[in-house]
């Protein structure tokens, strides 16, 4: 018996010896020619941003020319603020007005601007079983889902892009329950390759499904049209907002350079970057320039 | 803190209120995880046994991969079984994908190597002699056999808890093979990450503190019958 319990002490310290290995692994010597130390700056956004690969192209422009090294958290909505409002990260990009406003209010936030937007599509099974192709708002089209019974795979995460779809639900006055509604609670590209196996609709946005269409052989769009000009539901348009962290509250939060990064993503350059992104991969642009700036460069659009 | 304290407070009152998502969720962990423990000691205890028991050219070979398997992550046997279940896929026809079924065959996956490791280790630590003496004594092989494994019993209970542990604690394969839906086969570590990626900590950590205390009361009924099969030595 008292083997057997320094037998476990053993393992006991060989287990917090290797967690203590791996949580303090060497951070990369910064080999730039800079003489001052990189400051970091640290960026909590959602998911869809990481996966569209904005960020990978967006983020070293910023840490260039600042001289800054951002680590970027990329996780769900709620979370993303919830970082925010614990005081882990110094800025947040998120895409849930309702949310965000509410971030501001709390005083966890402070100067919210206006950054880009996308678009929301309903994407479903080629053969359409709800018959629903071509409609032109995505009420309407929900309703239709819902008479028909047709699996509908919900986010069910209480990201930005599930708080539209039930947003949509109520536009349709329905609360979605049944077995044809499924609630994976998983991430966009999950979501979309669970639509695809199961053949159920899904609401997604147009940045992922671009990106993971060719791995979706069985999901078309059905709402919402083959680019976003074409979408004739205003209402599924996307809006993402970058938010510093209030430092009156986190005073650890590096509040200049989050206020930069929020300038900076905002400025005319960055903006017409990201008009042009990836319109040379999928003949048009994933995100669309919608900073205050941007729009008085470009009054007509 | 906050988040702590709250997530305790909210555990209790969750245990308290008996809400009824949290206990589909609960007995949907249970039952994934119990099968899958059960199917897979059917696999597992056999061939620890055996693999201790009998000298064969391959067995140190046997022996390593049985050891890799002990480490296997998760997300890549559910990647694995996704694979083979997905429509695509050569099973697909069973239309198991984002069932419990699915959801139990990557946990036999993982429990099965747990268990042979920890059950071959168990009766590797038995006096080789005992075998010989039963042999001598008349015994046929099934009941040296079966001798051994009483005499080892302590290991293969742990085995058993190991592969249990394992599996009802792994989020990856579930969350692949499972779909984590809601009302059908969302358990309790999918439902932990779902929780946090909401930034809902002291829920996640309410559900995290439900599954803990799981663990222990079921860990503390098998010592219970261990200690109660087994006087003196231990």
């Amino acid at each position: 018996m008292r083997r057997l319990i320094s037998l476990i002490l053993v393992a006991l310290v060989l287990a917090l010896l290797a967690a203590c290995g791996t949580a303090a692994s060497p951070v990369p010597a910064n080999t730039a020619a800079t003489t001052a130390p990189p400051q970091t700056l640290t960026l909590a956004t959602t998911t869809s941003t990481q996966d569209s690969g904005l960020l990978d192209v967006l983020i070293p422009m910023f840490e260039k020319q600042y001289n800054v090294k951002v680590k970027v958290v990329a996780v769900g909505t709620g979370q993303a603020l919830k970082l925010g409002t614990d005081g882990n990260a110094d800025v947040v990009l998120v895409h849930a007005r309702k949310q965000e406003d509410d971030f501001v209010a709390a005083g966890d936030g402070i100067n919210r601007r206006d950054v880009m937007y996308n678009d929301f599509i309903i994407v479903g099974p080629s053969g359409d079983p709800a018959k629903i192709a071509g409609m032109k708002l995505a009420a309407d089209a929900f309703k239709q889902i819902a008479i028909q019974q047709s699996s509908f795979a919900s986010r069910g995460d209480k990201s930005g892009t599930n708080t539209k779809e039930l947003d949509i639900w109520s536009a349709a006055s329905i609360a979605p329950k049944g077995a044809w509604y499924l609630s994976v609670g998983q991430g966009m590209g999950e979501t979309l390759t669970f639509a695809n196996e199961k053949g159920a609709y899904t609401l997604g946005d147009r940045a992922t499904w671009l990106a993971q269409k060719n791995k979706l052989p069985s999901l078309t769009i059905v709402v919402g049209g083959n680019r976003i000009e074409e979408n004739a539901d205003k209402s599924l348009l996307n809006p993402y907002g970058v938010i510093p962290v209030n430092p009156a509250k986190h005073p650890n939060v590096n509040i200049k350079m989050a206020e930069q990064f929020a300038v900076w993503l905002t400025s005319l350059d960055t903006q017409n970057f990201i008009a042009h992104y990836s319109v040379d991969k999928f003949g048009q642009s994933l995100f669309h320039p919608d900073s205050a700036e941007w729009h008085k460069a470009n009054p007509t659009q | 803190m906050t988040d702590l304290v709250s997530g305790f407070l909210q555990a209790i009152e969750l245990l308290r209120r008996g809400d009824t998502s949290l206990s589909q969720i609960v007995v949907l962990s249970l039952q994934v995880s119990g099968i899958a423990l059960v199917i897979a000691a059917l696999f597992g205890l056999p061939l620890g046994t055996w693999l201790a028991l009998s000298r064969f050219r391959t067995r140190g070979l046997a022996i390593a991969l049985i050891y890799t398997g002990m480490g296997l992550p998760p997300v890549v046997v559910g990647l694995f079984v996704y694979l083979f279940l997905s429509h695509a896929g050569p099973l697909g026809f069973l239309n198991w994908l984002f069932t419990p079924n699915a959801m139990v065959v990557a946990q036999i996956i993982i429990a099965t190597p747990l268990i042979a490791g920890f059950a071959m280790a168990a009766v590797m630590g038995v006096d080789p002699e005992l075998r010989q003496q039963l042999h001598s004594l008349g015994a046929t092989r099934v009941q040296a056999t079966l001798a051994v494994l009483r005499e080892a019993r302590v290991g293969v209970v742990v085995a058993l808890v190991a592969g249990f542990g394992g599996i009802i604690s792994e989020v990856g394969a579930v969350m692949l093979v499972g779909g984590n839906i809601e009302g059908a086969t969302r358990v309790l570590t999918t439902a932990i990450v779902l929780e946090t990626r909401q930034g809902q900590f002291d829920r996640a950590l309410a559900l995290g503190l439900i599954l803990l205390v799981l663990s222990f009361f079921i860990n503390l009924v098998v010592f219970v019958l261990q200690s109660r099969g087994a006087p003196a030595k231990v």
